[in-house]
């Protein structure tokens, strides 16, 4: 057996037909790598099609992940592994692979059936040498070899060929001298009722593997040791996956019912997914008849005294606008989840965006400030979605919780907490009254309302979304008691600043004067490059906004701090507004629109010409 | 409903809030809100268990007139707020209160859904064929032709026959009642409280500004009995100013006989638990007026159905049963870990 090369990190892109199972190989060769001890980051691209037209470059789903003997913050810019399942594949991605780089083909998905589908010249062999030359070809005939291991089963050559993806798994968990222990104990879970399903599965895993390590013509073979990752245990979480179990940890650390009002929407149905498991809980999903009833079922929800949350992305965020203005008017506790996708509009469903977050902070009618809370990470999605049903309760207002496609669908390795480090939830439900009657609307220090739920006898109110007066809650139409109401939901909302962490300096360099503010899920790609940047000996340092409305106390003091102020989003300029609104100082937008993270080469390259 | 018995005794007073009614005088809004409050003694569930949620339309300020919990929520969504409530405490006595256009046109789909989910509440649905807050345009119930200031030529749209709707979305508990006959109403809201899943009273009420006299053929004493039939259970169907029609069933088809001529045991006697003559009951709606058969009034139809919210709830009760409680520590850990040291 050959010695394998070390590496400090790789990024493998695996590419295949919509049905050709790529995000399963992506996920399975994560989950082994973590469990190996590499950091991890992953980016699944996949068509909004279930099933697009086979064999087309529409319908090339793709998997990226990078994994390393250090910390990886983004799924990687250029690939060292391209894995091409058909000549569409390869199209579409060809681009993103280094040269020099490994370029594993399956030849079967190169014949002239495929390269009509990909609009690939017919007679034009796709894999002549002008066009390999650059990389390191390795040409399997994964089709052929796959049907060879499975000769003597009884299943039908559709399942057969269903197996293909096992054989490039297997293969590449040889070239990386991986486990498949992982994917073993995976496989017999998924298919333990279907045993020969799962026994073709198994053979053709270890073909793959076996192929790897018999056949003489593959020269290199790599190893990439664990990253010194802080001690500790660990599972992999995508942030979908960590932004339920924030909720449903709020919850349980509140002892309040999770009541989940949602309507399937790309990309977040898998938080409804996720929840909808978790019955043990007293979670309780509803699958609403539409966005509108989705939100308002959590109103009602939140009104009962559960932890109401309702999830969506931009378009049903729309939908769902007026009834948010509800519940602010209400000053009841509501999670709203906004896994942002490309728009306007349907725009890109399963492409990701930062273009909702003037949405979130002005998208409704009136005079109606909402906290608006967002995520960098897989994981921080886990503390996000915390602190803002934290938020939520504590302060009595609905909360907006901000994810996007990328970080949804995006995995890491998750240092989990334990129950007991999580952050206290501080609230209580009214009892009694507060004066000769109950007076819903009389506030503490903090301008927050009493919540009394319906039970609890002494104490009926009525509520509604007509302006109401201070403190009883009746309906007013006294001018200046509306002027006084709106400036006081203002301050309740600008009041949590002063809980929410001082804003600081993410990495680099703490003497710099060039800072690049980044918010929600550009975090990896602008913390490698300003890494990056500070090893070349630029004096530039990262700082991450997790808190937009309000920010926290210190920002002004904060940006005062620095000449000039670089900010990258996925979006034609919307943070940079608010920021340019609110703070004199120089700031300066980098956007990228198309549907994709940033890459850390582009940040790095801003950061360059700037400084 | 199904909620834990009061043992106070309660008066109609102790459901009235102490804010001024504003609904315009002569309103029909008046004589529900006033039976309302009678009935919810006799109903029997705690002050503070009771909660009124309304949507928006001069219906929908109700809430504020009922001395219990309530929301005034937004236009077409009573339903759904009701919905999350029941799901999150379905101890609660929970109404909705709607309008024509709150609950047929802007909220048509939310109202078809809770009917389908079975969720254990009563919605009163005012019906009154005219939009009254914003002055007076035609609504998804007014008669096509009619002239409002939307409409001036008449309305083109062809109507909702209400019931029919309700029944056709898998309503359990239909029912039709009016303002102006207060011993009926509160009969009738009695039978729709009683239900266990969504009731859907239906009620013809007066639009004294906008829409006067809407529905005088029904409910004035001189026309009243002839286009009026007040359906019991187990009797036969009569009706008229000395009871002397009847209602057949011919094949398919209800037609009006003189009882002089036919047994009572030959006449349609109303079976609530038929769905089949529930059918029939929802689709006698000709004008009564311009048609020999009377509207009907009373309870359609009832069923029991499951509940959705004691689907939700019997889910988690069955998977903390089997598996018990969760523990929040073993599902942050999830089913694979490695250890870093």
């Amino acid at each position: 057996m050959m010695e394998a090369i070390d590496k400090k990190d790789i990024t493998v892109l695996f590419a295949g037909d919509s049905g050709d199972g790529m995000q399963l190989t992506g996920t399975q060769f994560t989950q082994t790598s973590a469990l190996h001890g590499n950091d991890v980051s992953t980016f699944p691209n996949f068509p909004a099609e279930i099933r697009a037209p086979q064999g087309t470059v529409a319908g090339v789903s793709g998997f990226q992940l990078k994994f390393g003997n250090h910390k990886i913050f983004t799924p990687g810019d250029a690939c060292d592994v391209l894995v091409a399942m058909n000549a569409a594949a390869l199209k579409a991605n060809l681009g993103k692979l280094k040269k020099g780089g490994q370029l594993i083909v399956n030849i079967d998905g190169f014949d002239k059936k495929n390269l009509r589908l990909a609009h690939m010249d017919a007679d034009l062999d796709p894999l002549r040498d002008e066009v390999v030359a650059p990389y390191q070809l390795i040409k399997l005939d994964i089709t052929k070899l796959t049907r060879e291991t499975l000769a003597e089963t009884s299943l039908g050559k559709k399942e057969v060929d269903r197996c293909k993806n096992m054989f490039v798994l297997g293969y590449v968990y040889w070239m990386y001298s991986r486990d498949l222990s992982s994917t073993i104990t995976f496989l017999k879970e998924k298919f333990g009722k279907k045993p020969e399903i799962l026994e073709a599965n198994l053979k053709v895993l270890e073909a793959g593997y076996h192929f790897g390590d018999t056949n003489e013509e593959f020269t290199s073979r790599f190893k990439v040791d664990p990253a010194p990752l802080s001690a500790g245990r660990y599972r992999s979480v995508t942030g979908n996956q960590a932004a339920a179990l924030g909720l449903v940890s709020a919850a349980n650390v509140s002892g309040l019912e999770l009541v989940y009002g949602s309507y399937p929407i790309t990309p977040a149905s898998d938080i409804l997914h996720e929840l909808a498991k978790h019955k043990r809980f007293g979670v309780k999903t509803i699958q609403a008849e539409d966005e509108i009833a989705a939100v308002c079922s959590a109103i009602g929800a939140s009104f009962a005294g559960a932890l109401a949350v309702t999830a969506s992305s931009g378009p049903g965020i729309a939908l769902k606008g007026e009834a948010i203005g509800l519940e602010a008017m209400l000053e009841l506790p509501m999670v709203i989840v906004n896994v942002q996708r490309g728009g306007p509009s349907t725009g890109l469903p399963t492409k990701t965006e930062q273009a909702d977050l003037l949405q979130a902070l002005y998208g409704r009618n009136g005079e109606c400030p909402v906290p608006v809370f967002a995520a960098a990470t897989p994981v921080d999605c886990f503390n996000m979605a915390y602190l803002s049903a934290k938020v939520a309760l504590e302060h009595m207002t609905p909360v907006f919780f901000l994810s996007d496609g990328y970080i949804a669908n995006g995995s890491e390795p998750w240092k989990y907490p334990s129950k007991k480090d999580l952050t206290p939830i501080k609230f209580a439900f009214a009892k009694e009254a507060n004066g000769d009657s109950f007076l819903p609307y009389k506030r503490n220090e903090d301008l927050v309302r009493p919540w009394a739920v319906p039970g609890t006898p002494g104490l009926e109110h009525r509520v509604g979304g007509l302006e109401k007066e201070n403190e009883t809650g009746n309906v007013s139409y006294v001018p200046e008691n509306h002027e006084f109401m709106v400036k006081t939901r203002a301050a309740k909302v600008a009041a949590i600043s002063k809980y929410l962490p001082k804003q600081e300096i993410e990495s680099g360099d703490i003497t710099a004067k060039t800072l690049v503010l980044g918010w929600g899920s550009t975090f990896g790609a602008i913390k490698t490059a300003v890494e990056k940047c500070c090893l070349d000996g630029d004096s530039v340092a990262h700082s991450h906004l997790r808190y937009i409305e309000p920010m926290p106390a210190n920002m002004e003091e904060f940006i005062a701090g620095f000449e000039k102020i670089l900010v990258p989003e996925i979006n034609n300029g919307q943070l940079i507004k608010v920021l340019k609104a609110k703070f004199d100082a120089e700031f300066i937008p980098l956007n990228k629109i198309q549907g994709l993270p940033f890459t850390a080469s582009e940040i790095e390259a801003k950061i360059k010409s700037i400084l | 409903m199904m909620e834990a018995e009061s043992t106070v005794k309660y008066t109609a007073k102790d459901f009235a809030s102490d804010q001024d009614v504003r609904w315009c005088p002569g309103c029909g809004d008046y004589s529900i809100l006033k039976q309302v409050q009678a009935v919810l003694p006799e109903v029997g569930v705690k002050k503070e268990d009771v909660v009124f949620i309304s949507g928006i339309g001069c219906s929908s300020r109700f809430p504020y007139y009922m001395n219990t919990y309530g929301m005034h929520s937004i236009h077409g969504r009573a339903p759904s707020v009701a919905m999350g409530l029941k799901v999150a405490n379905p101890n609660l006595s929970v109404w909705v209160i709607t309008g024509d256009g709150d609950a047929l046109s802007i909220g048509g789909n939310h109202l078809i859904h809770a009917l389908r989910r079975n969720i254990d509440m009563n919605v009163l649905l005012f019906n009154n064929e005219i939009y009254g807050l914003t002055k007076g345009q035609y609504s998804p119930t007014s008669p096509q032709g009619k002239l409002t200031k939307s409409s001036p030529l008449g309305s083109v749209d062809q109507p909702f026959n209400p019931l029919a709707l309700c029944f056709g979305a898998g309503a359990t508990f239909i029912g039709r009642a009016m303002d102006r006959d207060p011993k009926h109403l509160r009969t009738t809201l009695l039978e729709a409280s009683k239900h266990v899943g969504t009731s859907l009273l239906e009620i013809y009420q007066n639009c004294n500004v906008f829409n006067d006299g809407a529905f005088f053929s029904m409910t004035e004493k001189d026309t009243k009995p002839k286009n009026v039939l007040f359906l019991e259970e187990g009797q036969p169907l009569v009706f008229g100013a000395e009871q002397e029609f009847g209602i057949r069933i011919d094949g398919f088809n209800p037609v009006v006989v003189n009882r002089a001529d036919y047994s009572d045991d030959d006449l349609w006697i109303h079976n609530s638990a038929d769905k089949g003559k529930a059918y029939m009951l929802t689709e006698m709606f000709e004008d009564p007026t311009q048609s020999d058969m009377p509207r009907p009034f009373g309870v359609f139809y009832k069923t029991d159905r499951p509940i959705y919210e004691k689907g939700v709830i019997a889910q988690i009760d069955n998977a903390k049963s089997k598996l018990g409680e969760g523990d929040l520590d073993e599902l942050l850990q999830g089913k694979f870990t490695w250890d870093i040291d």
